[in-house]
């Protein structure tokens, strides 16, 4: 859409020139016209990218100064290795963890799980098998199966946090919302393990339902990631349903232990 | 000529890019509690009651520390949530996911030891419950399922610089928080933006 507005007179700059303003002509300004031979539907990275991307870390700035003006960051009183608080609190971003502690032994909830989640997310690369489908796109249908244990992976890490911030009290009992936590409660659970040859059965079970059913059932799957992609795949999706699995059977049957031995317990 | 796709600032807001500049405000409000505090179990806890209540304008430094570097660690699960949902980690851009989960690891790292630093009974019994994690796994802790080390040589003991929390934990891990892992961390970055670059752009909004 070009304008024109006619203006009258002449306009003067000086003595030596005189100039005539013709026209005011509404358009681009100098900056974004093609000067430069533009792809269609690109912009430059400097200054029009990088320009939007401050704006937006403006936006924040002016968030988190008016949240530091108002909400002080919590300062607790001095350590004292003496007295053990009954309220231990990792901080938020790692409840999680501490909230998994409570369902598995500390080998498996601060070493064993947190490998497992760190090597599954450093072979994603390695062992997806499609080089090229969904990139730069929110492709779920075509990948169900990697953005579904992708997504179950990171709701459970965040159920998890969920969980143990809002809902674990003093001792890391558990209370409900409407529960008043500065009631201490009584805790005492008596828990059982499966005896030795019911958790091998059980492990061995799970094991080979998790291993071995899916390459039954979908055969082009297995073909297309092969022996080795699917053992590390699976693997990987056995750990990550264990967890929900021994947390359901912690919860509803008071179950210790699946599988005890001299040298660790699962 | 750099030439990036129009539209790449949407809802998805340029999680990476978020977590660069709340990188930048912590690295820049940082040095400013480094000229007030001093890593000595004895002195740090009093240290952090002054920048709170004494030093002009110190809540306001810590808290922008403190609020940033929460806002971080939520957005940079947040961009790699976005980054695997749309498929980047695919070829060519492969390592550049190896070098965003060593970068989420590093921010996850730098949130605990700078948590321990106030000295407070969170942050003791909170370094506590990590150091016991720690001397729990297997094989390279004392405590652990088929323990191999010595109390005195596993990985809780270097963690800690001993067998239980004081000084020498306070120390490494204010070395930590300031220089190892910010160093780590910026480097990182700056190879994650090359690497970028190298695969010929962003694979789709920020």
């Amino acid at each position: 859409m070009t304008e024109k507005i006619v203006e009258e007179g002449p306009v003067t700059t000086g003595d030596k020139e005189k100039l005539r303003l013709l026209t005011v002509v509404r358009g681009e300004t100098l900056r974004n016209r093609d000067i430069y031979e533009r792809p269609p539907g690109y912009e430059l990275f400097f200054p029009n990218f990088v320009m939007k991307e401050l704006c937006v870390g403006l936006a924040f700035l002016i968030i988190i100064f008016v949240w530091a003006y108002f909400k002080d960051s919590p300062l607790y009183e001095l350590s004292n290795p003496a007295e053990t608080p009954s309220h231990i609190k990792a901080a938020w971003y790692f409840v999680g963890l501490q909230e998994l502690l409570a369902y598995f032994d500390p080998y498996l909830a601060g070493a064993i799980i947190p490998s497992m989640i760190l090597a599954g997310l450093y072979l994603i690369p390695f062992i997806d098998p499609d080089p090229v489908k969904g990139i730069g796109r929110f492709a779920f249908k075509e990948r169900k199966f990697a953005i579904g244990c992708f997504l179950g992976g990171v709701a459970m890490w965040y159920g998890l946090l969920l969980v143990g911030w809002f809902f674990r009290g003093p001792y890391w009992s558990f209370y409900w919302p409407w529960e008043d936590q500065s009631v201490v409660k009584a805790t005492e659970v008596a828990l059982w393990s499966f005896p030795l040859s019911a958790g091998i059965a059980f492990l061995v079970c799970y094991g080979t339902l998790v291993l071995i059913l899916p390459a039954v059932i979908f055969q082009n799957f297995f073909f297309r990631l092969g022996l080795i992609r699917y053992l590390i795949t699976f693997n990987l999706f056995a750990v990550m349903c264990f967890v929900p699995i021994k947390i359901f059977l912690r919860s509803a049957f008071s179950v210790k232990y699946i599988l005890v031995t001299p040298w660790f317990n699962i | 000529m750099k030439w990036v796709p129009l539209g790449l600032v949407r809802y998805t807001v340029c999680l990476g890019g978020l977590s660069v500049f709340f990188f930048l405000l912590c690295i820049l409000t940082g040095p400013f509690l480094m000229l007030y505090y001093v890593p000595d179990v004895n002195r740090a806890h009093a240290d952090v009651m002054d920048i709170m209540q004494v030093v002009p304008f110190g809540s306001f430094v810590r808290n922008v520390h403190r609020w940033a570097a929460c806002l971080m660690i939520v957005c940079v699960p947040a961009h790699m949530t976005r980054v695997f949902l749309q498929a980047a980690y695919k070829p060519p851009r492969q390592l550049n996911w190896l070098v965003g989960i060593t970068l989420l690891i590093l921010t996850y790292l730098m949130c605990f030891t700078g948590y321990m630093l106030p000295w407070d009974q969170e942050a003791y019994w909170g370094a506590t419950i990590g150091a016991t994690m720690a001397e729990n796994s297997p094989f390279l802790g004392a405590k652990g399922p088929f323990s191999v080390l010595p109390p005195d040589k596993d990985i809780h003991y270097i963690m800690l610089g001993g067998t239980v929390l004081d000084q020498p934990t306070l120390s490494r891990f204010f070395f930590a928080h300031c220089i190892a892992i910010p160093g780590a961390l910026a480097g990182l970055m700056g190879f994650h933006f090359f690497n970028i670059h190298r695969a010929g752009g962003m694979s789709g909004p920020l």
